[in-house]
């Protein structure tokens, strides 16, 4: 079978580049393919999104960007995202770490409840919140006579929104840790360093890359949830639309050109995001 | 305390990592999640299994685990190849082609659901094309799959490339050294270390496919016995204020759901164990 | 590992505080000499409110001296009527169909007897079910039963998510029975026939109009008359014609007010003034601009150009909407059996 390897990559070349590389038009080939795939799964959509956005030009763009109501959507998607992506990393970290560097019974288990909230369907996500806090539910009657509104209101959006971004960090984080062992932090350990040293000494800089992933990954469902969304928000104009809930209500008023206007600020949003990313990236690359 | 801690591993943290993590667990999903359990008045075991068996349920089952699947399948390949082009090569564009893989999280579903559907009905760009051919893709099952694919393509893309990352270039060198062929070294040696991540980004699309709403009523059409999904079976008894055959119906899909993950991740593990 | 534990509950502890504490900080004050509305309706009732809430405000301030600021909250019907009951503080609600109502009223948040509160069923407007067909009615529909010939294809909503399309099946089945002696059977086999030729069922009436309109999908949409006149203003009069059949049904969106969250929050008295205006010339007029039939005679005989008279059933005719609901639409009932073989 060794004789069979084709050597006509040249000789000169030495067996690690060669062995790490693929021959050009291979190469060429696969990125021309991803290319390809891309473009039709994810550019055509996007594309469709920006080309009816500006279907009436951009005097009506900038109209559906800067309305009052879009503008108030924007800032409670914001501040929703604030609120709800770090809850979750923090929860990703400890949780990854409980995992991944300690052997317990019902491990399968427990990584299977954290994927949950993924299998549950959106609707679902948003109706067992309005089960326990709403005025029928669980804490409806306490919380009823001391006026303190849960479901349709900010909190509702922010329980709802948590549960439906609550294992992007964990997932993320887990088959990247499960993969880099404990070798280093259990050295370092025994060396003598504390806890806390060692996740951000050792950890830390070992998982950015997947932590950032998952991060942005949060970040990005956080901004773009709708179902779940939508069940716990009570569509009040003003006060309780997120952005995604705004572009359905203009996409339902045959506004389709605005609908999808904001539907590009959500995209322009991601975008920030990634732009971050990659100032983090060069930052950290030294 | 000290045997469990030898058992353990010398590591510090456990206690405050798991605590926290099963506290926040709870919180946020657990309870509730029971509270859908719970919450099942007027459901008796009859009227479950009357729910559970009935033809239309069936059906919307049938459709939703068979284009998910199916979406997810098709994600693991393309979101391999994705992931193998952001983390291998070097080329022109490279930044913003990994920008855009995560562009699908961050569309509002519905606005995704829409957008297929301009492009494949009859008249859109790609369906008025397929149309002559004699394919139709709105509104049958092959457009739901094309919503789920892309709704699920990120999950694959982003937890494979990590692992690729790290992946150590020793033993693909080792392979090559020793004579071995660029795509026999990919498949024998750096496939199975990529199969743990792959069933996880396969598994979430899936689970992710299953539960999806927004954008899939825009392509299905909404056919009863024909492309009508489970959620979509939900809503419509929620709307009917079925609040127990709505609960009915979400339970049996989060059942199933969590035993197919349940499954997929005890071998991801096993998988995990054997690339080592 | 005890304390652990321990620091990990008090950790998490802190953070479920401090999410509380911003998400409590926003809520907002209010002052003595005015007042907040929250009106829950449904789908096509948007800019209809929206004018007639400027219209009220003003009248309002000019009659009592106090500003009312009214909130609104539009979505499917039955997805509204469930928030109110769940919990969101409307204090009116306006709806496609009695039904919702009565479900709110059920859970103890309405009085019995919402419906006689106000004049006309406490439908200040109403609405009827008619066709609309591509310029020209290129496939000469003109009547219910054109619907079921050859290979047209039909396009309504999915009537169990939608409140609305609820009323299209039922204007079709009553054409049915005047048509075939009363006989339920062959109306049974009509409807039957009918959603044989609708290729696409959408969640909602908008996500139908935009499957007709913009996919140009189908070659005749059922759809309430507002929404009908409201499309061929909105998206092409160029492009499509409006079709009134000989018979359909008298669709009466209702409003009430939610009486236990408006006597907690002490607004029952504009309320009640906001709902009642509503019957007033100028809210009449607001309401027919806006594409629904006034219920005021001054005003039915202006707008009679706009709202073809035709033969209009009511929903009595099925015995109300419980029953009709209770037969057709239910799991299992009626509109399943269309779907579902041997049942």
């Amino acid at each position: 079978m060794a004789g069979s390897v084709p050597m006509t990559s040249g000789s000169s070349m030495n067996p690690r580049t060669r062995s790490m590389k693929e021959t050009s038009w291979v190469k060429w080939a696969l990125i021309g393919l991803a290319a390809l795939v891309l473009l039709w799964l994810i550019v055509l959509p996007l594309i469709v999104v920006i080309t009816e956005a500006l279907k009436q030009g951009w005097d009506v763009f900038l109209a559906a960007i800067v309305d009052p109501d879009a503008m108030s959507a924007l800032r409670l998607t914001l501040l929703v995202a604030v609120i709800t992506v770090p809850l979750n990393t923090i929860f990703g970290v400890a949780a990854a770490w409980a995992i991944t560097k300690f052997r317990f019974r019902g491990k399968q288990f427990l990584i299977t409840l954290i994927d949950l909230p993924f299998a549950v369907s959106p609707v679902i996500g948003g109706m067992i919140y309005v089960l326990v806090y709403g005025e029928h539910g669980w804490l409806g009657g306490w919380l009823d006579s001391h006026n303190i509104q849960i479901i349709f209101a900010l909190p509702g959006i922010i329980l709802a929104t948590l549960f439906i971004t609550f294992p992007f960090v964990a997932r993320e984080l887990i088959p990247l840790m499960e993969d880099q062992g404990q070798q280093e932090e259990e050295a370092a350990v025994t060396l003598g360093a504390k806890g806390w040293t060692v996740f951000w000494k050792i950890t830390l800089p070992n998982i950015k890359w997947g932590l950032l992933y998952g991060v942005i990954l949060c970040n990005a469902r956080a901004m773009g949830e709708f179902g779940a969304v939508s069940v716990v928000s009570g569509h009040i104009r003003g006060e309780t639309n997120t952005l995604p809930l705004h572009v359905e209500i203009l996409y339902n008023e045959y506004q389709f050109s605005a609908s999808f206007a904001v539907a590009s600020l959500l995209l322009v949003l991601a975008l920030v995001t990634l732009v971050l990313k990659g100032w983090f990236a060069r930052k950290n690359a030294h | 305390m000290k045997t469990i801690a030898t058992k353990r591993g010398v590591l510090p943290g456990f206690g405050l990592t798991m605590g926290y993590s099963v506290l926040y667990l709870s919180l946020v999903v657990l309870i509730p999640l029971s509270a859908l359990l719970l919450n099942s008045t007027g459901l008796t075991w009859g009227k479950f299994w009357d729910i559970a068996t009935d033809a239309r349920v069936l059906a919307s089952f049938k459709v939703s685990f068979l284009t998910a699947a199916a979406a997810g399948l098709i994600d693991a390949v393309l979101g391999l190849l994705l992931a193998w082009v952001l983390v291998r090569y070097d080329f022109p564009g490279k930044s913003i082609f990994d920008a855009m893989i995560d562009l699908p999280f961050a569309l509002p579903t519905a606005v995704a659901g829409v957008s297929l559907t301009a492009i494949y009905s009859d008249k859109g760009w790609i369906g008025s094309l397929l149309e002559p051919l004699g394919i139709q893709v709105a509104y049958t099952p092959i457009g739901i799959t094309l919503a789920l694919m892309f709704i699920g393509i990120p999950f694959v893309v982003r937890t494979v490339q990590p692992v690729l990352e790290e992946l150590e270039s020793e033993v693909e060198e080792a392979a090559a050294t020793l004579g071995s062929g660029r795509v026999r070294t990919f498949l024998v040696v750096v496939l199975p270390q990529l199969y743990p991540a792959l069933l996880t980004g396969f598994a979430l699309a899936f689970s992710r496919g299953i539960g999806e709403y927004g954008s899939v009523v825009f392509i299905s059409g909404n056919m009863p016995m024909k492309t009508e999904i489970a959620p979509l079976l939900i809503m419509s008894k929620l709307e009917q204020f079925d609040y127990a055959g709505a609960t009915a119906v979400a339970l049996l899909l989060l059942m199933i759901s969590f035993l197919l993950m349940l499954i997929i991740n005890t071998l991801q593990h096993r998988l995990r164990k054997t690339a080592r | 590992m005890k304390r652990g534990f321990k620091r990990g509950i008090v950790v998490s502890l802190v953070l479920a505080m401090s999410m509380v504490t911003a998400a409590c900080g926003s809520s907002s004050g209010k002052s003595d000499n005015s007042v907040e509305l929250l009106n829950v309706s449904y789908d096509p009732t948007r800019e209809l409110y929206e004018s007639y809430n400027k219209a009220f405000s003003a009248y309002w301030e000019k009659e009592k001296g106090q500003k009312v600021t009214i909130k609104q909250s539009h979505g499917g019907s039955g997805k509204q009527g469930r928030a109110v009951i769940d919990g969101l503080k409307a204090d009116v609600v306006t709806l496609a169909l009695g039904y919702d109502i009565d479900a709110i009223q059920k859970k103890g948040l309405i009085n019995k007897g919402w419906q006689s509160k106000f004049e006309k069923n406490s439908s200040p407007y109403t609405s009827t079910i008619v066709f609309l067909v591509r310029k020209g009615n290129p496939k000469g529909i003109k009547d219910w039963n054109d619907l079921i010939k050859g290979d047209i294809k039909v396009i309504t909503p999915n009537p169990k998510t939608s409140g609305g399309a609820r009323w299209n099946y039922l204007a079709a089945w009553g054409y049915a029975l005047h048509h075939n002696n009363n006989d339920q059977n062959k109306a049974k086999e009509f409807v039957q026939q009918l959603y044989q030729h609708v290729p696409v069922l959408d969640t909602g009436a908008r996500g139908a109009t935009t499957t007709f309109v913009e996919r140009e999908i189908g070659d005749v949409l059922i759809a309430w008359e507002n929404e009908a006149l409201l499309s061929v203003k909105q998206l092409g009069p160029d492009k499509l014609d409006i079709v009134y059949p000989s018979e359909s049904i008298l669709a009466e969106p209702p409003v009430a007010v939610v009486d236990k969250n408006v006597d907690k929050k002490g607004t029952r008295e504009v309320a009640e003034a906001y709902l009642k205006y509503l019957y007033s010339e100028e809210g009449q007029k607001i309401a027919a601009e806006n594409f629904y039939r006034p219920t005021l005679e001054s005003l039915k005989e202006k707008y009679k150009d706009t709202f073809k008279d035709i033969k209009l059933f009511t929903i009595d005719e099925f015995g109300g909407w419980a029953k009709a609901q209770a037969e057709h639409f239910s799991d299992g009932g009626v509109f399943d059996q269309i779907y579902v073989p041997g049942k």
